[in-house]
């Protein structure tokens, strides 16, 4: 068992050992701008890959992950601004402070069915960033905090882009994520996670804890969800409320849904489209030159359709199609292999 | 103490309010077995138009009909066009689609109207009244909402108690297959049942418009507070939803007024998580079903 | 006179139904017997709309409803107690029974008077919610809110699932009298072979979706190996 666990984590560490190359190769190839842009990306990777294994593996809806990652943005700023601390710990202790949010709501909320942590996440979504408003002196209100840019270290090299340096530590917290739930999501833990989601009752008759084992998973995606906060503040080097409204934790949710969820892939397109759909929707907004008001809010539009018509087309769930996916694909294997073997019978 | 009196005198009006939204939530659960987040974007889209109305000169009344009206149309859509599709698919789809269409609702306000929220004229004066020699926290227009709110809770508390189609949609809610079996068009109570609920939800939304102002995210703390009104009154009963509501609106009165209002929210969090811990199953959970 | 003509339903790759027939008169009591699985749940949603069935047909008094819908075929006199016998738990004793009669496009509960004749014990729970009621009286219930419809069939599954010897034989007893003097044809399902016998004018034995036997309950009585082999006798 030991050693499966241990070919387990061999395993993910090459996986992001190959994740950190084409990294860097591509903040190496590209300009500031796209630096700044793979930083986003990165950033949000980290926020939305627990997100996509809690909805793909536990079946379950948070729509509180702009919340959690605010509560990594605000440690982070506090911890740098006003304590000095380095910014290793204080992304860890963003990480460790936001899982204790998640482990309060998720002992609550995940003991039970349905739409019950959805609503509560959604609670929180709308309730957490107002904090900053209440207690001005300590977070500065609407201003927010803002957090002195991380220098470069000096073994870079004098003309080290600053924003190259913002995409790596970026990059760096999202590799760190992506080991973390990939080895959550290969361990027993993972396949304790599908068999509750599939059968609560099959799977507590098979001795599953339903409760502590759906717990984890939120936990867990809300400790990767506060990282995810915590590098956003360094890289934007400020901390806000309005940086965090219920409007951010819904374009995750749906970014997720949409990436597809239940795959580390999934959170990688969820994260470029974060990125990117911005600047299509501007692109797209200028060419038919809409108006002001309709071109700021397209890209909640094209979320909220997308949402719906991957619901419609595919009725079976997400849940459902995943596993359809993986029967096709396991068809198309093994009819190659029974087409090899069975060519020498004739 | 005058405070404490003007805080609970607001809190049962927003209650009231709270209640309403509730009551949409709860009768969607019990049709469908779904939660509805897209409520709250339902009715500010009706109150946008009753606002549209307004400007264009007609009386308030007629927009507020027209509101309702327009939330019966649309709730009997949602069912029909959105949710019917996904009604045989995995729960989580049916909520992802309504979260689907509140986020593209609200965007869709934002480009029609613009994402600043506009003002909303109230049907009676909201100086509160006087009392000796100080005004309290309660207006004219505040009984106004306490009326309607109490008037549509009762009439459709006899809707459902003592006609035809009120069994027939409770039949339809509790047991589909057997309601069928009993020559009760399933598919249609559960469109009525949708647009009932988005009736409620559109007076609801047209009655708090006046203190909210409209804008594309301004009912998003409503639809909070009603879901939590819903879930401590038991996601079930629709008494408990309206019971609920009013104890979420002084408890919410209560923490704005002397904490803040940007606590209020917390306040609702703070409320959902004790009610889950302490009582999943709400203060008006059904007695359980006898086995045999 | 409820006729089947040879239907066929398929769930995915099973067969449940293989082509059964069968034709109940008005007034008469046809058993329908056969083991776990033999697909009696089946052919009852068959012929009530619950289930598509994927060839054959069913006709209600010549006229033919096997493609018609669920709540339609209500309409035209045909109910259906399920299996597990279908109160809804959160209604009162007296809403279930109104229910039945809406079935019939009754305003309100005309007939109630009558059913609570025929069950005493719903009468005086009338007002409390069907879940309080025990296992008989929640089949007295189902039975007669089916009977408001005034149906002139009526499909009845399992009805002595879990019921006491004595409660069985009085629910039988009951079904008997009703299809006489209603004129209605009963299709009664049940696993305990002995008592349906007991009342039935007509008995079919079903084995994995196939008519096995179609014949009087006097002759299936006479023939042991059959008796054994489909019903454990
Ligand atoms: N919904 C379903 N999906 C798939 N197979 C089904 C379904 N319902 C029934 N079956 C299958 O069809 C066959 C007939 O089932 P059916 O319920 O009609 O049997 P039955 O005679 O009523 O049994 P019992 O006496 O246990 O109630 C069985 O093999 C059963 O597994
Ligand atoms: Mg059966």
């Amino acid at each position: 068992m030991r050693a499966l666990a241990r070919v387990g984590a061999v395993r993910a560490a090459v996986v992001v050992l190959l994740a950190a190359l084409a990294f860097g190769a591509v903040s190496s190839l590209v300009g500031e701008y796209r630096d700044l842009q793979l930083a986003d990306g990165a950033y949000y990777f980290a926020a939305l890959i627990g997100l996509s294994v809690l909805i793909g593996f536990g079946g379950k809806i948070s729509l509180g992950h702009g919340a959690f990652m605010a509560v990594g943005a605000y440690a982070v700023a506090l911890l740098v601004a006003d304590e000095h601390w380095p910014l290793v710990g204080a992304l860890a202790a963003a990480t460790a402070v936001s899982a204790l949010v998640g482990a309060v709501l998720g002992a609550a909320a995940s003991r039970l069915q349905g739409p019950y942590l959805a609503g509560v996440t959604l609670t929180l979504a709308v309730a957490l960033p107002q904090i900053g408003n209440r207690f001005p002196e300590t977070l500065g209100g609407e201003n927010g905090l803002v957090i002195d840019p991380p220098a470069p270290p000096s073994f870079l090299g004098s003309s080290f882009p600053p924003q190259r340096y913002l995409a790596w530590i970026a990059g760096l917290g999202a590799l760190a994520a992506l080991f973390f739930i990939y080895n959550m999501t290969r361990s027993g833990a993972g396949r304790a996670l599908r068999a509750v989601r599939d059968d609560e009752v099959a799977a507590a008759l098979c001795g599953c804890h339903v409760g502590r084992t759906q717990t984890v998973a939120f936990v867990l995606s809300a400790a990767c969800a506060g990282l995810g906060g915590g590098l956003a503040t360094v890289v934007l080097q400020l901390a806000q409320p309005g940086a965090f409204p219920l409007e951010l934790s819904l374009r995750i949710f749906a970014a997720a849904v949409i990436g597809g969820v239940g795959s580390l892939w999934g959170a990688f397109w969820a994260a470029a489209l974060l990125v990117l759909l911005p600047n299509w929707s501007h692109d797209i907004a200028q060419s038919l030159s809409l108006s002001g008001n309709v071109a700021a809010n397209l890209p909640l539009a094209i979320y909220g359709v997308m949402l719906i018509v991957a619901m419609l087309l595919w009725p079976g769930g997400i849940q459902a199609g995943l596993r359809q996916l993986s029967g096709l694909l396991k068809r198309a294997y093994s009819s190659r292999h029974s087409v090899t073997q069975s060519n020498p019978a004739k | 103490m005058t405070q404490f009196i003007d805080l609970t005198l607001s809190g049962i009006s927003n209650g009231a309010i709270y209640a309403a939204v509730a009551l949409a939530l709860v009768l969607i659960w019990r049709a469908t077995r779904i939660v509805n987040f897209a409520q709250g974007a339902m009715l500010m889209i009706t109150t946008y138009i009753a606002a549209a109305l307004v400007e264009a000169g007609n009386p308030y009344w007629l927009a507020l009909v027209v509101a309702v009206a327009a939330g019966l149309v649309f709730g009997a859509l949602t069912e029909l066009v959105l949710i019917r599709r996904v009604e045989s698919a995995p729960p989580i789809n049916a909520v992802i689609v309504t979260l689907g269409l509140l986020v593209f609702l609200e965007a869709l306000a934002g480009m029609i109207w613009s994402d600043t929220p506009r003002a909303f004229p109230a049907a009676f004066s909201i100086q509160g009244y006087e009392v000796g020699h100080t005004r309290i926290l309660f207006s004219p227009n505040s009984t106004f909402i306490v009326c309607v709110v109490a008037l549509v809770a009762l009439a459709l508390g006899a809707l459902f108690r003592y006609t035809s189609l009120g069994l027939k949609l409770r039949a339809a809610a509790f047991a589909p297959e057997v309601a069928r079996l009993l020559g009760v068009r399933v598919g249609r109570m559960f469109t009525i049942g949708w647009a009932l609920a988005a009736g409620v939800g559109a007076l609801a939304g047209a009655l708090v418009a006046p203190s909210t102002f409209v804008g594309p995210s301004n009912f998003d703390p409503i639809l909070i507070f009603a879901f939590t009104a819903a879930v401590l009154g038991g996601l079930e009963s629709p008494l408990g939803a309206i019971v609920g509501g009013v104890l979420i609106g002084l408890v919410l009165s209560y923490v704005s007024g002397y904490e803040g209002e940007a606590l209020a929210p917390l306040a609702a969090l703070a409320m959902l998580l004790l009610t889950l811990m302490l009582r999943p199953t709400g203060i008006f959970a059904a007695s359980r079903e006898r086995r045999v | 006179m409820l006729e089947v003509q040879d239907l066929v339903c398929e769930y995915g790759a099973i067969r449940a139904l293989d082509g059964v027939s069968l034709q109940a008169a008005a007034g008469s009591v046809t058993a329908v017997l056969g083991a776990n699985g033999a697909g009696k749940t089946t052919l009852l949603r068959a012929i009530s709309g619950l289930k598509r069935p994927r060839a054959g047909r069913v006709a209600l008094d010549g006229r033919e409803i096997t493609a018609a819908g669920v709540e339609e075929i209500v309409r035209l006199g045909l109910l259906h107690v399920p299996e597990g016998r279908g109160v809804i738990a959160e209604l009162t004793v007296a809403e279930n029974l109104r229910l039945g009669a809406l079935a019939r496009g009754a305003r309100r509960g005309d007939g109630i008077e009558a059913i609570y004749e025929l069950f005493p014990p719903l009468r005086a729970r009338r007002s409390e919610p069907a879940a309080s009621l025990s296992g008989g009286e929640r089949q007295m219930l189902s039975i007669g809110r089916a009977l408001m419809a005034a149906p002139k069939a009526l499909l009845l599954d399992e009805p002595s699932l879990g019921l006491a010897p004595l409660i069985v034989a009085q629910i039988m007893g009951l079904v008997r009298e009703l299809c006489e003097e209603r004129r209605i044809a009963v299709l009664l399902v049940e696993q305990n072979a002995r008592s349906a016998l007991s009342i039935a004018d007509h008995a079919l034995v079903l084995d994995l979706g196939h008519v096995v036997a179609s014949e009087t309950p006097e002759q299936l009585a006479r023939e042991h190996e059959l008796l054994h082999a489909y019903l454990g006798y």
